[in-house]
């Protein structure tokens, strides 16, 4: 919507100001911008793919002189566990978005368009724990955690972050959207509420559950803090905790560092350029931290 | 709380065996979708919210009786290890001034560039400052650390071409922190960009029609059109940045994992330190009320000023 309105704008720009001097400084600044913003991926991927040898040295290379896959064959020879890491991320984060997708909508769809004693105050309750940020309940949902055995267990992860406040608000603010008439048609029908549910209003979230889905999966997969705690032997880490761990491991071989550092970053950002349209979306609609 | 609210919406019907039956027919589908999340939200936040209060007065042991000890894990939240508790609060202040004004006004810059270009070249801008934040920060600390390396590093190779340097950039506690705070002030506020050109383009054209014809130069129109306008997103944006800087964790264990003689200590630092690697759950669990205090107050001064409402 703002897309269009700018495009209005620029549309109509008086043909007196083409090319100005302030036009050119723009540009140059925008590209500046672009530069310090990706400079650190830049620098990642190229690390990631020089030998450690070739990237100790001084001026540094800028471009991919030296490329080879050295780093990566001894990052899997001789951190083997990172093939697990990579597995844990995977199912960490695959199953926390699944959760979220279901329990959310299902949540959001309930709030939004039914009425029910008490649903303003479970809302409330819901939107309430928004100012309780994560850090402050770190020790008291550790020692839960641990009483509920899940220590070293993926499933330490994945239930607390499902408690998340995000994709509620998200799902019932874009539910309230959706005209009612369809439900009330099936209800009319004979369709069951669980029914109406899964035909009717899970098809017609798809956008919102888009937008949902590819959030939760970026934030679970780059957790750091809350894995860190749990996931305590090296087996059970995940790919952020346990590019952690290489850096004490690998002092002198950076190579390696930037090799997994790579590996945990290139899904991400393939994910990113694949579905940017609903990223940005998401930051609008919830507002996440970036 | 959910619980008895549950309990107390039956037993109102309790006395008609149908009163209950009706009940459940016209809400039981209701209950049962919010059951889930419910559940979550109150074992996993609001159960250990308060219990957090609980432990911050306790002695907290894994076996055996917890003893209660009073205001003991505040006094020694804040006095132990010669108060690096409060030096871990002046360094958090310190970050969150420096990056909070630097990300915000950032953003607000940018954004502003980006607004009159056309739609492609809007997608373009938004994408490329977007795509760091998809990457864990824990990556990005990586390579900061690397670019800050003292002898290998980019910064000193090119202090070294204008015969400077080296800096001690994370190894010198006097330049530890800034160099930290450094690095987060030259990340690109890629959700407050968003935010604001979202903003910016609600605002209808007309008013900068009418300022240009006025003869206010671009800089005047942002200044007194642009920025009043979006006032309440600028004011939500500090919100979540300030919160974000005082909660900033990942890049400063993984730049400066010794802390460099506390010098790079931050609250959340801290707060991992105290509980899990020395597993002083009670002073830990004060550190966290204390920061739970600060947000709030900020939160508090978010409310005072998101209450003046702007009309288009």
């Amino acid at each position: 919507m703002s897309a269009s309105g700018a495009a209005i704008r620029s549309g109509d720009v008086p043909p007196r100001r083409r090319v100005s001097g302030g036009r050119l400084v723009v540009y140059l600044a925008l590209a500046v911008t672009t530069i310090i913003s990706v400079f650190p991926l830049y620098w990642l991927l190229l690390y990631a793919f020089t030998p450690t040898e070739s990237s100790i040295k001084l001026p540094p290379d800028v471009l991919p002189v030296h490329f080879s896959f050295l780093n990566f064959q001894n990052l899997f020879s001789r951190a083997p566990l990172v093939w697990n890491w990579a597995a844990n991320s995977l199912i960490i984060a695959l199953s926390s978005t699944l959760f979220h997708i279901f329990f959310d909508t299902l949540a959001g769809y309930a709030f939004a368009k039914k009425r029910f004693p008490g649903r303003n105050l479970f809302f409330g309750m819901i939107i309430s724990t928004l100012l309780i940020p994560p850090q402050v309940t770190l020790i008291p949902l550790y020692l839960l955690v641990r009483q509920f055995g899940l220590i070293n267990n993926l499933w330490g992860v994945i239930l607390p972050a499902f408690a998340d406040v995000f994709g509620i608000f998200l799902m019932r603010q874009y539910i309230q959207t959706l005209p009612s008439e369809l439900e009330e048609a099936a209800r009319i029908d004979g369709c069951s509420e669980p029914g109406v549910f899964w035909r009717i209003i899970l098809p017609l979230s798809k956008p919102a559950i888009a937008a949902l889905a590819i959030f939760t999966f970026v934030r679970s997969w780059n957790a750091f803090l809350w894995p860190l705690i749990v996931l305590q032997r090296t087996q059970t880490y995940t790919l952020p905790v346990g590019v952690a761990s290489l850096q004490e491991e690998f002092v002198i071989n950076y190579g390696i560092i930037f090799a997994g550092a790579a590996l945990a970053a290139v899904p991400m950002i393939v994910f990113f350029l694949l579905f940017q349209r609903y990223f940005i979306e998401g930051v609008r609609l919830g507002a996440l931290k970036g | 709380m959910a619980e008895t609210t549950l309990t107390k919406a039956g037993t109102q019907v309790v006395p008609q065996q149908n009163g209950i039956k009706r009940f459940v027919q016209r809400y039981g589908w209701s209950y049962v979708f919010i059951a889930p999340s419910m559940l979550v939200f109150v074992l996993f936040i609001l159960i250990p919210a308060f219990s957090s209060l609980i432990v911050a007065f306790q002695d907290v042991k894994l076996r055996g009786e917890s003893t209660w000890v009073g205001f003991d894990n505040f006094r020694e939240a804040f006095t132990s290890q010669s108060g690096v508790f409060v030096r871990a609060i002046g360094n958090t202040l310190f970050y969150t001034v420096f990056t909070v004004t630097a990300n915000v006004i950032f953003a607000l810059i940018i954004a502003a560039l980006i607004q009159p270009l056309g739609r492609r070249a809007q997608t373009f801008f938004r994408a490329a400052y977007y795509l760091p934040a998809v990457t864990s920060a824990v990556i990005i600390a990586v390579v900061w650390r690397w670019i800050f390396n003292a002898q290998w590093g980019l910064f000193n190779y090119l202090l070294g071409l204008v015969g400077l340097g080296p800096v001690g950039w994370i190894s010198d506690p006097d330049v530890a922190l800034a160099s930290v705070t450094l690095s987060t002030v030259l990340t690109v506020p890629a959700t407050g960009i968003v935010l604001f050109n979202a903003a910016m383009g609600g605002i209808p054209k007309d008013y900068y029609e009418a300022a240009e014809l006025d003869g206010a130069s671009p800089l005047r129109q942002w200044w007194s059109i642009t920025i009043p306008l979006i006032r309440p997103v600028l004011l939500y944006v500090v919100v979540l940045y300030t919160i974000a800087s005082f909660e900033v964790f990942d890049k400063v264990i993984v730049m400066v994992p010794t802390g460099v003689a506390n010098s790079t200590e931050t609250i959340v630092t801290q707060i991992y330190r105290t509980g899990f690697e020395q597993f002083r759950y009670g002073p830990a669990a004060a550190q966290s009320f204390v920061l739970f205090l600060i947000i709030a107050v900020i939160a508090v001064v978010q409310f005072r000023f998101l209450n003046s409402d702007v009309e288009y």
